[in-house]
């Protein structure tokens, strides 16, 4: 397997700014993702999980150090990352089928064919729809959407024109543990069935637990890797895994590692 | 949205009390005026009362028309000219915000100066008239108009602009896919601030400097000592405002209804 991405002894300093004096978010960060791995970034809050979302992403540059992806060195936004949040920033005027496929309209390989293919594009977007169970949703507006289905719709832009590499972060915090197990599946079976790479950013050990391949646990600010932990758990995995002593044994175990590291 | 409110009160009461209270009060404010005027026996010098206004209309009618249609007129220019320089000045402060830190202060400290003080110097430069009343209504009605296109620009989630940077889109690309839809409420909602104001300016230029138009016309009367007649020149005054900014509200509610989600907005 070849890294899709590749963080190589990274520092950022973000500059100061308007009373925030300037502060190093991340110091002598070291990572690397492979293609279709699903890895999961955990730790204490602040600790530049968000900042490490942009590195990979090419909306932030490396103080030090050199950020590649898909055997490039980052220079600019990378232009083929799905990305999801913990608010769904749907745009309200445009029905959800059209917030979809937003970014078709954007992405450089397809914006020029958008229009002429409007009929196909409609269709995949009611199937994408409709496979993280939105079916007929399309024709509603955002805001006539629960919190949950909002953030499916979201999960469903960011995967529209098939990005490579899908950045999540904390897309579940905002929702009840019900809508979040159920959304945990979904995601699970994207995964399973596009092969996309995924970098979750969560504060739910057990969401990592459950989703990851590999968990990755940052310091304190500044930010680096402590510990990298592969989830040796078989695929697929069902919810019930996660009551299994084994499941509470890693959990327990990356407690520790972040209890550790907010001291 | 009304047909919401409605919905809910109207099969309560049988009647529709949303739908007539704006009449109810209009009504009651000139009873109410009639009443007192008569009451403490006002001489209508200091204060007529409404009927003597309504024989003003009556009586000075033609006149009362045109100089309200001249009005009308200067004013919806200078809005209009107040609506294009405004978008286009509040797109290009909202673009980038260095333009925005830019010209802000600016905008304020121009914003800032009475508009009185402005009239006296247009009237230098382009003479007694209708430019000078079109010139101050656009120039006291631009400022709302610049801030909240302004505003909606630069209130982007940032979020939105990270997803829509990290697909490879360009500043353009944002812009004309979030930020301009996204400032259209803002824009709109200006519009009824803005066409208020931009009746002040007209009238204020005409009544220091025209040959016509309502504020001409106040002026006019009030050295004649009629008073019923500077009423009915207030009132002419009003309704035309009401009338602009119901336009402007139907407008609103018509380009971004999907901004009006809750049922006590508008």
């Amino acid at each position: 397997m070849t890294a899709l991405v590749e963080i190589e002894n990274v520092s950022l300093r973000y500059r100061a700014q308007a009373g925030v004096e300037s502060t190093l978010a991340v110091e002598g960060l070291d990572l690397s993702v492979a293609k279709g791995e699903f890895v999961a970034v955990v730790g204490p809050s602040g600790c530049g999980k968000s900042t490490l979302m942009k590195l990979a992403t090419g909306l932030q540059f490396p103080t030090r150090g050199s950020v590649t992806v898909a055997g490039q060195k980052v220079n600019g936004p990378v232009s083929m990352a799905g990305m999801a949040f913990q608010n769904p920033v749907m745009l309200p005027w445009r029905l959800t089928r059209d917030n979809v496929l937003l970014p078709l309209e954007v992405v450089a390989k397809h914006r020029r064919s958008f229009r002429r293919d409007k009929a196909a594009h409609h269709q995949h977007a009611d199937e994408l729809l409709a496979s993280v169970g939105l079916e007929g949703a399309g024709d509603k507006y955002p805001w006539q959407l629960s919190g949950g289905m909002q953030q499916r719709a979201s999960l469903c832009r960011a995967l529209i024109h098939k990005p490579d590499l899908l950045m999540l972060d904390e897309p579940f915090g905002a929702l009840d543990a019900f809508t979040r197990e159920e959304l945990w599946c979904v995601i699970r079976d994207l995964h399973a069935e596009q092969g996309v790479t995924v970098v979750l950013v969560t504060h739910d050990l057990r969401e990592a637990v459950f989703l990851a391949d590999k968990i990755f646990v940052m310091s304190a600010r500044p930010g680096r890797i402590i510990e990298t932990r592969l989830v040796d758990i078989p695929k697929p995995r069902e919810l019930d895994v996660t009551y299994t002593p084994e499941f509470a044994d890693i959990v327990q175990e990356l407690r520790g590692y972040i209890a550790e590291a907010r001291q | 949205m009304t047909e919401h409110i409605d919905e809910e009160l109207a099969p309560r009461s049988g009647i529709n009390w949303i739908r007539l209270a704006p009449w109810i009060c209009t009504i009651g404010l000139f009873v109410i005026w009639e009443i007192a005027v008569k009451l403490f026996d006002v001489p209508y010098y200091i204060l007529p009362a409404p009927t003597r206004i309504w024989g003003a209309i009556v009586e000075f009618g033609p006149a009362l028309w045109r100089n309200s249609i001249q009005t009308l007129w200067t004013t919806m220019a200078g809005f209009l000219i107040a609506i294009i320089f405004g978008l286009a000045l509040g797109l290009f402060i909202g673009w980038d915000r260095r333009i925005y830190a830019g010209l802000y202060p600016l905008m304020i400290g121009f914003n800032s100066i009475p508009k009185v003080a402005v009239v006296p110097i247009l009237v230098l430069w382009f003479g007694a008239g209708w430019v000078p009343a079109v010139l101050t209504a656009f120039l006291i009605s631009f400022f709302p108009i610049v801030v909240n296109v302004a505003t909606g620009l630069a209130t982007i989630e940032p979020e939105m602009e990270d997803v829509l940077r990290a697909l490879g889109a360009k500043k353009f690309d944002i812009m004309t896919k979030v930020g301009i839809p996204r400032s259209l409420p803002y824009f709109f909602g200006s519009l009824k601030v803005a066409i208020t104001l931009a009746f002040i300016g007209s009238v204020l230029s005409e009544t220091i400097a025209a040959n016509s138009g309502l504020g001409h016309m106040m002026l006019t009367a009030q050295a004649n000592f009629e008073v019923p007649l500077v009423f009915a020149c207030l009132i002419a005054l009003a309704v035309e405002g009401i009338g602009m900014y119901a336009v402007m509200a139907w407008l609103e509610q018509r380009m971004t209804g999907w901004a009006h989600r809750s049922g006590f907005s508008q």
